[in-house]
């Protein structure tokens, strides 16, 4: 259990190394930030001095180096934008996604996982084809085009709620519908394969042949086993929960990082760029390291077997 | 007159982990063999599953690298695995497998496989090659029309003679046989046993036959050598070693064979617990099995020596004398 | 196909078109549809009925049933149907591309694992994991930013979508085709590597790498429409499905058919892939998934 985890760890340790350099050499390579914050009309002494201010002069690997050493320390860096701390300008859009992506969340797991597992266990009935055909066209469907017709149909054409901004609970509505669609679709069809799965194992039947009350079976024997690939697929989402809200966000205008993350990428501002990479990458790699180690929680057999 | 393969003190160690931060656990899978193969010959390796036989027989054709000793065709040192001079090397030693099926591609029809060896080594005209396929084919029993089948869509002595026919393109001088008939059903190999021994006619072409089945091996072999986690123990003529088996282990394996007119308490029945190649007993492997071991034997390997002329032995109770069962 | 006996599950009802073809009727449209978009993008130039970047300042913001503009104009004039069947055409071929180049990317990566093990695999397998640690959206923003919008980057960028995929089926394949015996002992007839990934291995596992090419497409074009969408995708004046959604997003209120005709052709052709594959899967190989 303890080589299980140390392997998770250093895992986890590298995956956001690499965040940590891709973001450095995407952002580094791609162009001078000090030309396009700038603009062609300002004198090179200028640009020079902005340049030595930003340490954008020295060669890239002592970038690189101070880079990690600077991150290390706590320090994210400034905005170059207004000169404010990098890591203050993301943290406190960090309420504002919360506000969507919480209630988000519940909606897919409130709603994805009963469904699935109604569906499986009325195998090909009416309410189970409706499920896999609802299921099928959440997730293909792309949110911008949810997020817009919703809007169409609720803020244009009812006008029974905002099409856009943060305030009231009635303006997150739609962004959080929009944003938990596609993963209540697949939550469902995932929970419905694995519990169908499942299902037909044959500790399953046999616990029915005993006589053990149906309800019972599904409760007790069902359940926990479906519960392994349903909480992997639940922490992926999590994960990639930021990915989500840059397009919902962006539909709604919503105040959260996604929004922060588009603007900022568009100004090339390289500190907050990084901080919100930063960000994303350790909430992945939170996300996975507690899926993780909620396997062997769920799952007796993982914690024996050797990480593969 | 060169041998035309010559093995010497072959070692091949596989590193066995049971866990994740488990040590790992050296197997020596074959321990030091000494072998060698004259032109026309047929040499039998027999043994139980786990003695190490058919990883020696990769080894003798190079596809496993030997880790100690080395192996000379004709003279020649085995090149490295991998190189263009040891692919070049393929068309002159050939292998037949245990189970034809998975050595056949089953999306490839016959014909198109047992011409690949020719495409591969750049051996004739395309309208040649086609017209030794065919030539293959009659020799090793198929019909014409079967040249488009599929590997699935013949049985099993079929499949069996297409991977001979493969090994046979290139006018191969060794064949490496790994229990060519242990998959068969039982009324099928009779006719790859019949048809490897049309094979042993034509004179030039040398084998090595791998397999547990003595009867096969008697039927077949010039030479037998008997291995035991990973050694040889026994090694001399067919007959001779068959008639005559001085090493207990070989006695036990001869005398298992049933035989018609025998009475059944003769046999001599092997005891404990079959050969575990993690944990190999010291001295004389076979020691726990023996009926006869005493100090020495979990003391001291013993080393091959001459027991009959043309026949070895290594066992610390076989000396020149013949066999002394009550000893 | 005649009077087949009722199958032994008992399918209650079957469609008309089902039992004439034997492939379910929502199959049935999906290819009917894939077909239709096809159609599409190869003879765009032909059936488009204007020029993408015609204007019409007279027939502004027209409505869809205005003849001569069937599905409306935008707020330029400019046709919506002829500028549809050219995003069809562009989406398509970003797609394509690039579900293409991850497949072969992925493919060879994974032959390469499997091939000399060690180090190699493990480097593959590491790249595989952190590919499939992170929000590609993300990455693919940052790197469209930075580097500026183009065809060429937007293909070769949205190719390393999904390859971790190819790389894990075919590493895994490969490794047990060599278990299985005939890939080995064709190594053992003398073929070079090539011969025997190119020659043997490659077609076995085929069928198993089209399968997955069905379920990264759609997740490809719902990519490049959605970065499309955020204004980083495909740039003015080349339009694909994702910016005209974008753009008309704007004209929401008062022209919502500027926006709904290419959300409709994304969600039916994502739909349509989806089923189709799904039942493609059922036919070559089971034991996907």
């Amino acid at each position: 259990m303890i080589a299980f985890v140390l392997v998770r760890l250093f895992r986890a340790v590298v995956t956001v190394l690499a965040v940590m350099t891709f973001a450095f050499v995407v952002l580094r390579m791609s162009g001078d930030p000090a030309q396009v914050l700038m603009g062609p009309d300002v004198p090179q002494n200028v640009v020079d001095a902005f340049r030595a201010e930003w340490g954008l002069d020295a060669p890239l690997w002592q970038q690189y180096i101070s880079y990690f050493r600077e991150i290390l320390s706590g320090d994210f860096g400034l905005s170059m934008r207004d000169r404010s701390p990098a890591i203050e300008l993301v943290l406190e859009r960090v309420p504002a996604t919360l506000q969507l992506t919480i209630p988000a969340l519940l909606l897919k797991l409130c709603i994805g996982i009963p469904a699935g597992i109604y569906a499986a266990l009325h195998r090909d009935s009416a309410i189970d084809r409706g499920v896999i055909f609802l299921a099928i066209l959440g997730f293909t469907i792309p949110s911008f085009v949810m997020g817009l017709v919703l809007v169409l149909i609720f803020a244009v054409t009812l006008h029974a709620l905002p099409s856009g901004g943060i305030g009231t609970w009635q303006h997150a509505l739609l962004p959080a519908i929009t944003m938990s669609i596609g993963g209540i679709g697949i939550l469902a069809r995932f929970s419905r394969s694995a519990m169908i799965e499942v299902m037909g194992q044959p500790y399953i039947r046999t616990a029915s042949a005993k006589g053990v009350r149906w309800h019972d079976v599904v409760r007790g024997h069902a359940l926990p086993n479906a519960a392994v690939p349903i909480v992997t697929i639940v922490g992926f989402m999590v994960g990639s929960v930021i990915s989500g809200a840059v397009v919902v966000e962006t539909i709604f205008s919503w105040p959260g990082i996604g929004r922060l993350l588009i603007v900022s990428v568009a100004n090339r501002d390289l500190a907050v760029v990084q901080c919100i990479l930063l960000l994303i990458a350790a909430v992945m790699v939170v996300s996975n390291l507690v899926v993780d180690l909620l396997y062997g929680w769920l799952d007796p057999r993982l914690r024996a077997q050797p990480a593969h | 007159m060169t041998a035309v393969l010559d093995a010497r003190d072959l070692v091949r160690i596989y590193e066995s982990r049971q866990g994740l931060l488990a040590r790992p656990v050296p197997i020596r899978a074959v321990d030091g063999v000494s072998l060698k193969v004259h032109p026309g010959e047929t040499l039998g390796i027999v043994g139980e599953s786990g003695s190490g036989k058919s990883t020696l027989g990769r080894m003798l054709l190079g596809v496993d690298p030997a880790q100690g000793g080395e192996v000379r065709l004709a003279g020649t040192p085995m090149p490295p695995r991998g190189t263009a001079d040891w692919r070049a090397l393929r068309a002159r030693i050939q292998m037949v497998y245990q189970d034809p099926l998975s050595a056949l591609d089953r999306r490839l029809p016959i014909s198109v496989q047992i011409r690949e060896p020719l495409d591969i080594h750049a051996i004739g005209t395309p309208a040649s090659r086609a017209a030794r396929v065919e030539e293959l084919m009659q020799a090793v029993g198929l019909r014409p029309d079967q040249a488009g089948r599929y590997p699935h869509e013949l049985s099993g002595g079929q499949r069996q003679r297409v991977v001979i026919a493969r090994a046979l393109a290139t006018g191969p001088d060794l064949l490496v046989c790994d229990e060519p008939v242990s998959a068969l059903d039982v009324s099928i190999q009779a006719q790859v046993v019949n048809l490897l021994r049309d094979l042993q006619q034509g004179g030039q072409l040398s084998m090595v036959f791998i397999s547990h089945d003595l009867k096969v091996v008697r039927n077949l072999c010039d030479r037998v050598a008997v291995m035991y986690l990973g050694r040889i123990v026994e090694e001399g003529p067919a007959e001779e070693l068959f008639a005559h088996p001085r090493h207990p282990y070989t006695q036990a394996l001869v005398s298992s064979v049933p035989e018609p007119g025998r009475a059944l308490d003769s046999r001599v029945i092997l005891q404990g617990e079959p050969p575990n190649p993690g944990k190999r007993p010291s001295g004389c492997a076979f020691h726990p099995r023996c009926a006869f071991a005493t100090g020495i034997c979990r003391a001291e390997l013993p080393q091959l020596q001459t027991v009959a002329p043309r026949q070895t032995a290594a066992c610390h109770h076989v000396t020149g004398a013949p066999a002394s069962r009550a000893a | 196909m005649t009077l087949a006996p009722a199958s032994p599950t008992g399918a209650p009802r079957r469609t008309l078109l089902r039992r004439m073809t034997g492939v379910p009727g929502a199959v049935a449209f999906s290819l009917g549809w894939l077909a239709l978009m096809l159609l599409c993008a190869i003879f765009a130039d032909w059936i488009r009925p204007y020029d993408v970047t015609q204007m019409d300042l007279m027939a502004r913001l027209s409505p869809p049933g205005t003849p001569g503009h069937w599905l409306g104009t935008d707020e330029l004039g400019r046709d919506v149907l002829s500028r549809l069947i050219q995003s069809i055409r562009v989406s398509l071929i970003i797609a394509f591309g690039a579900t293409l180049l991850s497949a072969v990317f992925g493919t060879s990566l994974g032959f390469l694992a499997a091939q000399f093990r060690g180090v190699v695999e493990h480097f593959v397998v590491m790249l595989a994991d952190f590919q499939a640690a992170l929000p590609f959206l993300i990455m693919s923003l940052a790197v469209l930013a930075f580097f500026g919008s183009s065809m060429w980057l937007l293909v070769v960028l949205m190719g390393f979508y999904g390859w971790e995929r190819y790389a894990r089926i075919a590493r895994g394949l490969a490794i047990s085709a060599g278990a299985q015996g005939y890939a080995e002992a064709v190594v053992q007839l003398g073929a070079t590597p090539r011969r025997v990934y190119l020659h043997h291995i490659l077609p076995n596992v085929a069928s198993t790498l089209i399968v997955s090419m069905t379920l990264t497409f759609p997740e490809i074009i719902l990519m490049e429409s959605g970065l499309s969408f955020l204004g980083l995708g495909v740039q003015p004046p080349e339009s694909s499905l994702g910016n005209m959604v974008g753009f008309g997003r704007e004209y929401l209120t008062t022209a919502p058919w500027i926006m709904l005709a290419p959300a409709m052709v994304i969600m039916l052709t994502t739909l349509s892939i989806s089923l189709a594959g799904d039942w493609l899967r059922d036919k070559l190989d089971p034991t996907i998934r």
